[in-house]
């Protein structure tokens, strides 16, 4: 006979909540995240305390991208939904196209070099907009690093908030997406780009 | 450590808080230690060794948090103006089955520390003993000893359940 030492799943909740709450109020909380259930399916957000620092899809597996969060960024990681309010606000706001711009702190850890160069150009795309990856090497300064913007867009940290949607193959033709295809022909569509 | 501290959470967060339950009782005290070790554990989390046993640590450091509870507790009884406020509210969080953890509550306390540190955290005899002190064949006879009583208590109430 195994004797059964109780502890309630909601009880366990309700101390990691406040877990995660005392966390952030002290300092401690490297990335706080929570998922979010969109039309594109789940999305998981990530935030340090400079702002937000990762937004991903599904098919990226949540699991691994906490992983990579916790080696570039802080294993001081918790589900903490607390500090993601903003960003949930704005982001339902822009899926139900009430909102065109994103005004959130960005935290760009996951962007460095000519990549990160390319993200914080991105925004410059205006909704319902795009623009080809040959435009946005020229917006980067580079306007031969073609291929170099496409690995740049494929690799963006906070995708839906910085514009790579708005990228697009200079056929007109969508090209890839981290969403995959359908997330990148809905957003287009949201913004009548397409 | 660089693997994400939620996971840490999910897996030994039930295990942490059988051990503090074991050791202050199914109480705010013992909601208090989880939540202490919780928070030390994050803090200490990135200098943490890779090949740690994440879970023998953790246990270790409810131990510590447990005694530091136990202590304010006693400077709590000491009737104050003003009570002393949980920092964790559960309140409205029903308690399940609290029968099993009056039990726990009712041994022996070498029993008991032996039940939490070895039986629910997974501490070796040894490892057990360094904790609360005595020798890893006293720690092994208090640990038998204590769930020997607790399967008698659980097979009473389950017989007087089905008495007609």
């Amino acid at each position: 006979m195994t004797i059964e030492f109780p502890v309630s799943e909601a009880h366990l909740t309700a101390l990691r909540e406040s877990l995660a709450d005392r966390a952030d109020l002290g300092g401690d909380l490297g990335v706080a995240y929570r998922t979010l259930d969109t039309p594109l399916g789940a999305l998981l957000l990530a935030a340090t305390e400079r702002g937000l620092v990762r937004v991903a899809f599904e098919r990226e597996e949540f699991d691994r991208v906490l992983e990579t969060l916790a080696e570039r960024v802080s294993p001081r990681i918790l589900r903490a939904p607390g500090r993601l309010d903003e960003a949930v606000r704005e982001l339902e706001e822009y899926l139900t196209g009430r909102r065109t711009r994103f005004d959130l702190h960005l935290d760009h850890a996951l962007s460095s070099g000519f990549r990160g160069e390319v993200h914080r150009h991105l925004p410059e795309i205006g909704y319902g907009r795009t623009a080809s990856y040959a435009e946005v090497a020229a917006l980067a300064g580079r306007p031969r690093a073609v291929r170099a913007v496409g690995t740049a867009c494929g690799t963006n940290p906070l995708p839906i908030v910085v514009p790579c949607h708005r990228v697009v193959r200079s056929d007109g033709s969508a090209g890839g997406y981290l969403g995959g295809p359908e997330a990148k022909a809905y957003l287009l569509r949201l913004e009548g780009a397409a | 450590m660089k693997q994400p501290f939620e996971i840490a959470v999910e897996q030994h967060g039930a295990t942490v808080l059988r051990v503090c339950r074991a050791v202050l009782g199914a109480t705010a005290d013992a909601d208090d230690a989880w939540s202490e070790t919780f928070l030390a554990a994050l803090r200490a989390w990135p200098d943490l060794d890779a090949d740690t046993n994440v879970e023998a640590w953790l246990v270790r450091v409810a131990h510590r948090k447990a005694i530091d509870v136990t202590r304010a507790r006693a400077r709590r009884a000491v009737p104050v103006e003003h009570p002393a406020v949980d920092a964790v509210s559960t309140d409205g969080v029903p308690g399940p089955e609290p029968e099993l953890w009056d039990a726990v509550a009712g041994l022996p306390e070498r029993q008991r520390l032996a039940v939490a540190y070895h039986y629910l955290g997974g501490l070796t005899h040894r490892e057990t003993a360094d904790l609360i002190g005595g020798t890893a064949a006293a720690v092994r006879r208090a640990a038998a000893d204590g769930i020997k009583t607790l399967r008698r208590t659980v097979a009473a109430r389950q017989t007087g359940g089905e008495a007609p």
